[in-house]
């Protein structure tokens, strides 16, 4: 029998909510329901972090910490977690949490709008595993829009509350909070009826037979991108199934040769086992939309809404990845490539989902390179992301896989070029123009982004980039520098800022 | 008030004046109960209200069926136009800004009417069922296709000495460049929000997120046929405004205002961000074109500069921006002879409005990137080309007649160019930019001189009310307003300090059009000029009854009374002020009063050019160092040191926030904010997904912000300080003088088409150009 209530802790106590609908936000609930008006609403889009609250997640008996955006939180994915908001962390008369307090001292709000965002922003980062540096605050923060101070004074408060942490109320509290956790249902939850229902099974096999039953149902992994289609484009979906809960959609399994993930997979989740594959990947991860993004976002979700523009595709056609579909009981694998058809059509059957995500990793001889081109470096979408892999032999390119976002329907690799590229000596690509062959397999659009003559240019630039850092790579002469920031730009200042 | 005993005097005697308070809200705004208008708990039976609009840009409208809004879940009515009682007007001057869109609309997101509904969620759907028919015009988008119609919002106007050309002529060198200036969103995190509440007999109480509340209370008022004094218009705080709410706050107000007025019952009207973004003004963008004269080293014999203005639909506040790019044209440089033109073109789109530095940064940024093409031209550092140009000696009489005495360019620029290390970092970045193929450093040292007063002479005017109770404690109010920049902190300081009394015993109120009448928009970077001028007056007035009373009292002059840490000194004898407070009381003596403030020497005419438009400037450097991709344009900022002068500051702790906010802001303009608008005049970058103003990570990586050393305003200005909101945003400006520097650096000779914001597409770009 499913459940058809979440619970969830809130203030240490379990709070139960019956009747949530499909598409509630964690947001309204806060705001409408609860009267908490502390949480903002900045953009109602999860862009600028006003609305960010902290979800703890119970992981061995110890509670985990993540800021998430509010605003296109789904209420029904609360269920089984603890829910903190910026009134949580101090009652009214009690003394200010240390990231209040710091926050204050260093005149770190002025309009004070984006305050609590940036203060539950702070409570993750305080309660996460390391003392930050700088950069990891303004990683932490990147999701946090603020337009008044210039962000110099909460990057201090950041840095010396969490230099020296203290005990808080949520420490003191925590084997109990997670007791509590680990004392809740665990079977399917099913709020609703056969037409309208939020749903979130909890195995495979429940998840099989539900979506089976209801193949046009919304399937929801982080809803960083289904959010939106709710709270700006409006749309009704009535049938929202869930799958975040799902034990078989949540692994992380690698060998020296590979790396499956779970369709489920938040990026934060994977963030370290997908970066380790290469530094260039690792930048690209720390810029995909922001922490509060990447902790409700999955991977899965960025391949299965066939996007033309995520960030993560490119790399994934650049390495060789596959991916399993299931339906019912029925799996396929496919080679990702095969799987982005047209804009807004993937290779998928009704009532078919995304199970796993199969990385090779690098061998040797295999060299990698990625680029994401965007207005501003941190949470912005790209104009074009660029990933290349080369298998180099005695400085013969034997093969290689050119794949792009931003330059077409749908992330794609560059046939032609690759095709002119294979066997080619890295001397004779310095001294011709095989880059000009994106000219054939591109031809992107004009947007606000970017037009369609620097997307192109841009791209014919970065296989050049690529080529040129690799080759130095393997001539071992000294590094070009040939990066403003990244790992790789390390070699120009010694500093590995990104 | 929070936290905040006196503690120990200041240089100039002072206790409170000049420390380093936290913003009077700090613990609420981390707290999550600074209590914003829509966190207000609403009424029971309070509507939600949301816009609806076309799809076209503009034309006429042949229909409009709103049967299927009316009909849909919750909706309880739709206002058109012709629910007005009065006036469909909602502009700050001109009369040009239907509240509703009758028979035509001129630009995309014009309003023509509004769904008035139970919840938001209900109102904002219902908008969409709407069928409109437009019979669609050619629109005019740009301000290029507005001067190719002559389309304007107000006459040409210019600063001309009459010998630009010739000088220009005439000079040993010469140059004629262009540049875009892109415009820029507010981006508040706080959108656009008014919630009405009908009352008695007609009133009406508008609780509105807007710098200018008697404004919205005026307009309101117009709007529903009733007097100025039947509506009530509070503003408690807003969350962030930048000139977004000077004039743009009035149109959601007048409509939730409508809908109170209709319905009988409270109304809220919060834009969604999109909408926000479509809907309102933001700063105007310019093309500009310039020639200019100068010999060997670079110093100018004249210049012709022009402005094409993107005004937008209406005239809203272009007259006084684009006036005031014309004021700052010179920024920091004499120029013997000038011809400064300015079109205001009238288009199809938003009517653009207030933004930070009100067209200011447009004419600085003309300045300094004229500086950098000159500094090319001569072979020579763009410092010593500046250097050689500023205001000096004799030559202080700018284009607009006004001489500067309170010049401080050369000492506060020198100073930061000692401190910055700028001619070892100068040989540095060159050294780098020889040793590396792709990527290359740029550098750059820019002044800010800003005019402080509204040019418009009216405005600059305030009024303050305190009220002393019988426990000693003070009540302020005045109408300043408060986004975030520490207004009211710095206007409880003067009081308190003035008083001789703790902050913590001043109390610091909501601005109300009810308690202080008629009062002018927070704008202008004058609000602590003027409120801080006002509550001053107001106290004295309090102080010197007070006075009087404790000096009978003791048998003394009441020239020896005197009011310090909580006591009142008299003839020897001390009284706590709280106790001298309750004797007036007793003794039947007023202890309110009003205080009042008018700017003196403030004798612009626009029409003869002659006269003072400001009473003093504020001053300011800035050096960027920046690294920019020559293969992607992608650019990050290295390091920035600014200096900044604020006079003798009131509270340098929220001097130096807005330093470092007006900075970035300034830097966010120029750099990845890039507004696009489509085909059809349809704003394509209207949610911070596409529209990218600066995060964490976009802070220089080296940041090094100090306050100048000042002797003090030399103007008459509450206790010699100087405002502070708007000059630091052109501080940013170093920035894209050093990203044009860097892309200067890929051809030696050659000027870059370089035009802003400097995206990495347009970084790129201005490369290929050379």
């Amino acid at each position: 029998m499913a459940s058809d209530r979440i619970e969830f802790i809130r203030n240490g106590k379990v709070e139960i909510l019956e009747g949530v609908k499909p598409t509630d936000t964690l947001l309204d609930y806060l705001r409408l329901k609860e009267a908490n008006y502390g949480t903002k609403e900045g953009c109602n889009e999860g862009d600028c972090g006003a609305c960010s609250v902290v979800l703890g997640r119970e992981v061995d008996g110890e509670m985990h910490y993540r800021a998430v955006n509010s605003c296109i939180y789904f209420v029904g994915m609360l269920d089984g977690q603890e829910l903190i908001s910026v009134e949580d962390l101090s009652a009214k008369g009690e003394a200010l949490h240390p990231v209040q307090a710091a926050m204050v001292k260093h005149h770190a709000s002025q309009c004070g709008f984006c305050t609590p965002g940036f203060v539950m922003a702070l409570f993750a980062l305080y309660h996460g595993e390391d003392k930050p540096s700088r950069d990891g605050v303004a990683e932490q923060l990147a999701g946090n829009l603020c337009r008044c101070t210039g962000y110099r004074p909460i990057v201090d408060a950041a840095v010396e509350v969490c230099d020296d942490r203290m005990v808080d109320k949520f420490d003191e509290r925590m084997q109990e909070t997670a007791k509590l956790i680990a004392n809740m249902p665990k079977q399917d939850l099913f709020i609703g009826n056969g037409k309208r229902f939020f749903a979130a099974p909890k195995s495979i096999i429940s998840l099989a037979k539900l979506y089976q039953r209801h193949p046009e149902a919304t399937i929801v992994a982080g809803g960083t991108d289904v959010g939106l289609w709710v709270t700006k484009r409006l749309m009704d979906l009535p049938k929202v199934i869930y799958i975040g809960n799902v034990s078989g959609l949540d692994h992380i399994l690698e060998d020296d040769l590979c790396l499956n993930l779970g369709a489920a997979v938040t990026y934060s989740d994977a963030e370290i086992q997908i970066g380790n594959i290469d530094s260039d990947i690792a930048d690209t991860l720390r810029r995909i939309g922001s922490k509060q993004v990447r902790a409700s976002g999955t991977v899965g979700g960025n391949i299965a809404n066939g996007s033309p523009i995520g960030d993560m595709p490119p790399i994934l056609l650049a390495l060789g990845a596959s991916i399993i579909l299931q339906k019912g009981n029925e799996e396929r694998m496919l080679a990702l490539g095969s799987f982005f058809i047209d804009y807004g059509k993937q290779n998928i059957e009704q009532g078919e989902f995304l199970k796993e995500i199969q990385i090779p990793k690098l061998k040797q001889n295999e060299y990698f390179r990625c680029y994401k081109i965007s207005k501003r470096f941190d949470q912005d979408i790209s104009a074009v992301m660029a990933a290349f892999q080369f298998t180099i032999i005695d400085g013969v390119i034997k093969s290689c896989r050119l794949a792009f976002g931003g330059m077409a329907a749908t992330p794609k690799r560059a046939f032609a070029t690759e095709h002119a590229l294979k066997d080619m000596t890295l001397d004779e690509f310095a001294e011709g123009q095989v880059e000009e062959m994106l000219d054939q397999d591109f031809s992107p659009l004009s947007d606000m982004r970017a037009s369609a003559e620097y997307r192109m240019l841009v791209s014919k630039n970065l296989l050049t980039k690529a080529l040129t850092e690799i080759s130095d790579e393997i001539d071992n002469i000294g590094v070009t520098s040939t990066r403003v920031v990244g790992n790789r730009a390390a070699n120009w200042t010694g500093s590995s800022r990104l | 008030m929070t936290g905040s005993k006196s503690g120990g005097k200041n240089a100039s005697g002072q206790y409170i004046i000049g420390k380093k308070y936290p913003h009077d809200s700090a613990k609420q705004h981390v707290s999550g109960r600074a209590i914003y208008i829509d966190d207000i708990r609403e009424m029971r039976g309070c509507l939600h209200v949301a816009p609806g609009y076309g799809a076209e840009t503009c034309g006429d409208i042949i229909t409009m069926d709103l049967s299927a809004v009316i009909a849909s879940k919750g909706v309880v009515c739709v206002l058109t136009a012709k629910d007005i009682p009065g006036v469909n007007d909602c502009s700050p001057v001109m009369g040009d800004d239907p509240i509703f869109a009758e028979n035509t609309i001129n630009f995309h997101g014009q309003v023509m009417f509004a769904v008035v509904a139970k919840t938001r969620d209900e109102a904002r759907r219902a908008a969409k069922y709407a069928k409109i028919e437009i019979k669609p015009r050619v629109p005019m988008i740009t301000a290029a296709d507005g001067r190719a119609k002559d389309a304007s919002v107000f006459p040409h106007y210019s600063f001309t000495s009459g010998k630009a050309d010739a000088a220009i002529e005439n000079a040993a060198l010469n140059l004629s460049e262009d540049m875009v200036m892109g415009g820029q969103e507010h981006f508040y995190l706080e959108g656009q929000i008014a919630m009405a509440i009908p009352k008695d007999e007609g009133e009406m109480l508008v609780c509105s997120s807007t710098q200018h509340p008697s404004e919205v209370q005026h307009l309101v008022a117009k709007m529903l046929k009733i007097n100025d004094a039947a509506v009530v218009c509070e503003c408690r705080r807003m969350g962030g405004a930048f000139g977004g709410k000077e004039s743009q706050a009035a149109q959601w107000a007048a409509i939730a205002a409508l809908a109170a007025h209709v319905t009988g019952r409270p109304a809220k009207m919060r834009l969604d961000r999109d909408d926000d973004m479509m809907l309102t003004g933001k700063r105007h963008d310019f093309d500009c074109q310039w020639s200019v004269g100068f010999d060997q080293k670079g110093v100018i014999a004249g210049v012709k500069v022009n402005y094409d203005s993107r005004c937008g639909v209406s005239a809203d506040l272009s007259l006084g921006v684009n006036d005031r790019s014309m004021f700052h044209t010179d920024n920091a440089y004499f120029y013997p002879e000038y011809d400064i033109g300015s079109h205001r073109v009238k288009t199809n789109t938003v009517s653009n409005t207030a933004f930070r530095g009100f067209g200011g940064p447009q004419g600085v940024l003309f300045a300094e990137r004229m500086m950098q093409g000159i500094a090319i031209k001569t072979g020579r550092d763009a410092l010593d080309v500046r250097s050689d140009n500023y205001y000096r000696d004799d030559k202080q009489t700018t284009p607009y007649g006004m001489e500067i005495t309170d010049n401080i360019i050369a000492d506060i620029m020198g100073q930061l160019e000692q401190s910055s290390d700028y001619r070892a970092r100068r040989i540095a970045v060159d050294g780098f930019n020889k040793k590396n193929k792709y990527l290359k450093k740029g550098l750059a040292l820019t002044p800010v001189k800003f005019g402080i007063s509204f040019t418009l002479k009216h405005l600059n005017q305030a009024g303050a009310l305190v009220h002393v109770y019988s426990d000693g404690s003070v009540q302020i109010n005045h109408g300043g307003t408060e986004m975030g920049q520490g207004l009211y902190l710095k206007v409880a300081q003067i009081v308190a300090e003035e008083f001789g009394i703790d902050l913590a015993q001043v109390k610091i109120t909501a601005t109300v059009t009810d308690k202080v009448p008629n009062a002018t928009p927070t704008a202008a970077s004058c609000g602590s000029d003027l409120n801080g001028k006002a509550a001053q007056a107001a106290v004295v007035k309090i102080k010197g009854r007070m006075a009087l009373l404790a000096a009978k009292m003791q048998n003394v002059d009441v020239k020896d009374v005197v009011f310090r840490d909580n006591i009142v000194v008299a003839g020897g004898r001390e009284i706590k002020f709280a106790d001298l407070a309750k004797l007036a009381f007793l003794e039947r003596v007023s202890l309110s009063a009003t205080g009042f403030y008018a700017t003196p020497n403030i004798t612009w005419n626009r029409d003869l050019k002659t006269g003072q438009p400001f009473l003093y400037f504020a001053y300011g450097a800035s050096c960027s160092e920046v690294i920019i991709d020559t293969l992607t344009g992608e650019m990050k900022v290295l390091r920035v040191d600014i200096l900044h002068d604020v006079g003798k500051s009131i509270n340098p702790a929220i001097d130096k926030g807005q330093i470092e906010g007006g900075f970035t802001q300034g830097m966010g303009w120029l750099t990845t904010e890039e507004l696009v608008y489509d085909d059809e005049g349809r704003l394509a970058t209207h949610a911070p997904s596409t529209y990218k103003i600066p995060t964490a990570f976009d802070m220089p990586e080296d940041f090094r912000v100090n306050i100048y050393r000042s002797l003090g305003n030399q103007a008459d200005v509450i206790h010699k300080s100087k405002a502070v909101g708007e000059p630091p945003v052109m501080l940013g400006i170093s920035v894209f003088c050093a990203i044009f520097d860097a892309v200067a650096s890929c051809k030696a000779g050659a000027i870059p088409k370089l035009n802003a914001p400097a995206t990495p597409e347009a970084i790129l770009k201005a490369i290929k150009s050379l």
